[in-house]
């Protein structure tokens, strides 16, 4: 078994959904039911392989790459074919797999318009394999591929299966993107080209390969190194978002049908701050430590101004996008710290937020489909029409704000609490970043309660009184809408569960690499 | 300067199998011709068929040299076989075959001359594949003017349509006039170095040239201006969009990628054999254009409605991108090396998904009966598989991954980089932020096919002729396989070289 895993676990777990939509290419588009049990036993399988992963996973060397597969893959530019599993990727692989399967099983009997649920979970199987493959490789262009593959599905399903102003939403989502990742692989490029050779298979050649860039890229120049973190940065940064380039997250979550924003929320935006853990911190830890106050200073900014943006919001699924902004602050202000603490905690804040956010889309999401509005104004007494979705938007909006015994507090507290021993040279900064990142949390629990004051407390107003279309919670919501409860109450009482795999991987990976470049 | 009449004749050895491809082609010409003119009427629907096979056939002893695998060098090397020549000769051979698969049935069913058609292309397509070899100033010359002349009888071939006839007679001006410019750039080259060979110019220019400086540098800039029509690069692009818009599609499917494909061999020949001592003239020659011509390319094809003059738009900023090399490649041997490997992948991959959105056009033309942008509304509806390949080609011409134009694009970057200066870090910053413009008009033919919804509620679907359908699958296929295992493509290209012979 554990052989079978070495050579082939991680490359089935990124493609089996082709397989899938492969099968699914052959299945006339009348066969709907058929259609969505394809896409379910795929991610089904998906998921078991990474049951099968996580199960075999040698959780004593949690800070090594496992499974890892190394094959040559472009030769021309020496790109290869190199995937790995540890502590860093582990958590967000497991995401993943866990959110796709439920958001199908979320989907199964409400499609949104224009319907065609071929090409909707077509769309979604691409997306996963794009998803999986990103936290999985190992190699620059790898990564690229994978990261830019992720734009392509998601493009579509925002702008096919979208709100009014999907067009407007689904082409700034994919510039914003683009634009960042065209100058990311600018930056692989230069990092490629200025880095010392290295051997392999008795060659000496350049390399794109991430495991071996720490150590190759330590001669490039200061100057060099802060415009190719720069470049990445641009990329990485507006995936996260950062502050000031989040504004095509409002109206992407705002109008993307409520899968792809829960997809959007719990896995995508954590293609960027990923990147900057796995990729721009070890191989350019002194342009990091340069570019610290700056990123600290955006995802501070992020943080008050995410906030400031929740409370003036209307419409409550623009609220709940707005504070993914607030929130990916504090994942970031956790990476700038450049400590163990602070990118743990990114880590798990990646997961909460997750599952989290992703809660909260579903439960918009099933709110817009009974009251046929996200009007804060006029939703109102969901705890009497609908006491159970009230309740779970209850703890959903208590995780979100960061009460502890839920998942949202272990990513928030440690990224306050990281930036009061920053490993940079301006400590006092980063302490006045902690003071007013600790201000943003009473500010979140500020719109968070009056959100759910005024959507769920109350009496429901009197045009939906009697509304017929107010049913409670359906078993299909249940079914997927429990993992993900589960897994934010788990995590919130048990939060080791999530720190021993990635510590050692932090330490290994991004600490080893910070400490090398002094401090 | 007379001396060299005086030598008695010797007569050259004549190697026949590096000229198999060639006179392949040429008997199947005359086959042609004799075929339109004395066989009956109804034996002329097999003039497609036959220009189709005589393609292929020809692209066997393509195939038997490159196993044969030497160089073959003939007429004192004034005409060269080797990988290059081999990679484009068959570059240049498919893509006038899906140009004829394009061609069945349009050409066909409209109101146009036929045998004379394909014997016109296949003519044009002799031309590219004796540049594809030419070493020598005069041999490139008479290959551009081979594969030009009928291109601009192609380019006329509505007959009684304005915008026919305004594409025809543009394109044939400015064609003429850039080869006037060309001839005189050659004149002042072979008046100082008194050689036509490029490897002989080559060793001229890598000598000092004291007082004959400005003289060549004012004959390699005319050279390459003249070529720079040829590619359509800014500001010698005018006539592009003009003659894509009036001549049938199918033609220009054939001038927006062969054709173009041509005019950059012939760059990549007289760049790196013979010019490239004189890094200082042609390398910021090549900058500005690059720039140019991929920003401003960009930034009118965001205006376009029509999809024939979009796509030759974008053409020109594409052509923008498979310059930018050339302004880097006098770092180094290893930079022009890798300057060589990116121009070339990009052709090979340019032509296809190129070749690609043009069948989809003429597909989608056949019942819409329009090139326009909002024609192509609510496609998805009724015709789902053209949509999907249209858009496979659309973001292949983007450049995202996973397919074949990301590869391009990224060899076109690392060739940027790999010089390491600031000029080519510059230029590979404007090719990205380019590309991010470049994907706003590529996407908006998304939109309308996928999120708007059919003229008139119109959803009846599209009959795709057969030919069409073998055009659509190759060069889905070609794109789709390239993106995901670029190797393969590498592995033809990585063998490329030029700089050898200049050296």
């Amino acid at each position: 078994m554990k052989s079978f895993l070495d050579d082939w676990g991680l490359t089935l777990a990124t493609f089996i959904p082709l397989v899938g939509v492969a099968i699914m290419l052959l299945v006339p588009k009348a066969e709907e039911q058929l259609h969505k049990i394809i896409a379910l036993l795929t991610t089904f399988a998906v998921a078991g392989m990474g049951v099968l992963l996580l199960t075999n996973f040698d959780y004593d060397r949690a800070g090594e790459l496992q499974y890892s597969i190394n094959r040559s893959w472009i030769p021309f530019i020496n790109a290869r074919y190199h995937m790995g599993l540890d502590g860093i990727s582990l958590p967000l692989v497991a995401l993943t797999m866990l959110v796709v399967p439920l958001c199908i099983i979320y989907s199964w009997n409400h499609f949104p318009e224009p319907q065609n649920p071929k090409a909707f979970l077509i769309l979604i199987l691409i997306l996963e394999t794009g998803m999986v493959g990103s936290f999985l490789a190992e190699d620059l262009i790898l990564f690229f591929v994978f990261f830019e593959v992720v734009l392509l599905p998601m493009y579509f399903l925002i702008g096919v299966w979208g709100g009014e102003q999907r067009q407007y939403a689904s082409i700034k989502f994919f510039l914003y993107t683009l634009f960042g990742s065209a100058l990311m692989i600018v930056s692989f490029l230069a990092l490629y080209f200025l880095s010392d050779k290295v051997m392999i298979d008795g060659v000496s050649v350049h390399t794109f390969d991430m495991t071996l860039l720490p150590a190759a890229a330590s001669g490039i120049s200061t100057s060099a190194a802060l415009l190719i973190f720069g470049g990445m940065f641009m990329g990485f940064g507006i995936k996260v978002p950062i502050f000031p380039f989040h504004t095509w997250l409002p109206d992407a979550h705002t109008q993307a049908p409520t899968v792809g924003s829960v997809i959007l929320a719990a896995v995508l935006l954590k293609l960027g701050t990923y990147g900057f853990v796995r990729i721009a911190l070890p191989i350019l830890p002194g342009a990091a430590r340069s570019w610290a106050p700056y990123i600290g200073a955006l995802a501070v900014i992020g943080i008050i101004y995410g906030a400031l943006c929740c409370l003036a919001q209307t419409d409550m699924k623009r609220l709940i996008a707005f504070s993914s902004v607030a929130h990916m602050g504090y994942v970031m202000l956790g990476i700038a710290s450049l400590t163990a603490f602070g990118i743990n905690a990114a880590i798990f804040g990646m997961v909460a937020h997750g599952l989290i956010t992703g809660m909260l889309f579903f439960v918009a999401g099933t709110v817009k489909e009974r009251y046929h509005t996200l009007d804060i104004k006029r939703l109102g007494g969901m705890l009497q029409s609908m006491p159970h979705l009230g309740w779970i938007l209850g703890l959903c909006t208590m995780a979100s704000l960061g009460l502890p015994g839920l998942a949202g507090f272990w990513g928030e507290f440690p990224a306050i609490l990281s930036a009061w021993e920053a490993n940079v040279a301006n400590v006092g900064l980063f302490r006045f970043y902690m003071v007013i990142a600790a201000i943003g949390t009473v500010l979140a629990a500020g719109y968070l309660l009056w959100l759910y004051q005024r959507t769920a407390f109350g009496t429901p107003s009197d045009e939906f009184a009697d509304d017929p279309h107010l049913h409670d919670v359906s078993v299909l919501e249940w079914v997927a809408w429990l993992p993900m409860l589960a897994g934010i109450v788990i995590l919130g009482f048990v939060p080791n569960i999530i720190f021993h795999v990635t510590d050692p991987a932090v330490i290994r990976t991004v600490m080893t690499s910070l400490n090398r470049a002094g401090g | 300067m007379l001396a060299q009449f005086d030598s008695t004749w010797v007569q050259p050895t004549f190697d026949y199998h590096a000229f198999a491809p060639e006179i392949v082609l040429v008997c199947v010409l005359v086959v042609m011709i004799l075929v339109d003119l004395f066989a009956p009427r109804e034996a002329k629907g097999a003039l497609p068929s036959l220009a189709g096979l005589g393609l292929l056939a020809a692209a066997i002893p393509v195939i038997t040299l490159a196993v044969s695998g030497h160089t073959r060098v003939l007429f004192g090397g004034a005409y060269v076989v080797d990988q290059f020549t081999l990679v484009l000769t068959a570059v240049f051979l498919v893509t006038g075959y899906v140009v004829v698969l394009l061609s069945t049935n349009t050409i066909a069913e409209g109101d146009y001359w036929e045998g004379e058609y394909y014997i016109l292309i296949l003519s044009s397509v002799l031309g590219m594949m004796i540049m594809a070899s030419a070493r020598d100033l005069i041999g490139i010359f008479i290959a551009l003017e081979l594969l030009s002349i009928p291109a601009y009888m192609l380019a006329a071939w509505k007959k009684r349509d304005l915008k026919g006839n305004e594409a025809g007679i543009k394109y044939y001006l400015m064609g003429v006039f850039a080869s006037a410019v060309m001839l005189y750039g050659m004149s002042l080259i072979y008046g100082f170095t008194g050689t036509t060979k490029l490897v002989e110019i080559g060793a001229k220019l890598g000598q000092p040239l004291g007082d004959g400086r400005q003289l060549v540098t004012l004959g390699i800039v005319f050279v390459l201006i003249g070529f720079g029509f040829k590619v359509s690069a800014v500001p010698f692009h005018s006539w592009a969009p003009d003659t894509y818009e009036g001549a049938p599609t199918p033609v220009t499917a054939f001038l927006a990628t062969a054709s173009k494909a041509a005019g950059f061999v012939a760059l990549l020949e007289l760049i790196f054999v013979a010019f490239y001592p004189r890094a200082d003239v042609y390398e910021p020659l090549m900058w500005a254009l690059a720039a140019a011509t991929m920003t401003i390319g960009n930034l009118i094809a965001l205006r376009q409605t029509n999809l024939v003059r979009m796509l030759a738009y974008s053409g020109i900023a594409q052509a923008g991108y498979i310059l930018a090399p050339f302004a880097v490649a006098g770092t180094s041997a290893s930079v022009g090396q890798t300057a060589i490997k990116a121009i070339v992948t990009y052709l090979v991959i340019y032509v296809v998904m190129n070749l690609g959105a043009f069948a989809v056009v003429i597909a989608v033309a056949r019942k819409t009966r329009s090139a326009e942008i909002t024609s192509f509304a609510g496609l998805f509806q009724y015709a789902p598989g053209l949509t999907v390949a249209m858009s496979i080609f659309m973001f292949s011409l983007a450049g995202i991954p996973p397919l074949g134009g990301w590869f391009a694009k990224l060899v076109i970057f690392g060739s940027l980089a790999s010089a390491g200066t600031t000029s080519g870090y510059v230029l590979a910053v404007l090719v990205a932020v380019n590309s991010v413009i470049a994907f706003f008009y590529y996407a908006r033919v998304m939109r309308y096919m996928w999120m708007e919804e059919a003229p008139d509620g119109d959803r009846t679907p599209i009959r795709i002729p057969a030919s069409l359908q073998i055009a659509l699958v190759l060069t889905v296929g070609v794109t789709l396989i390239y993106g995901v295992f670029p190797g393969l493509v590498a592995h033809f290209t990585d063998t490329v070289s030029l700089l050898s012979l200049g050296r």
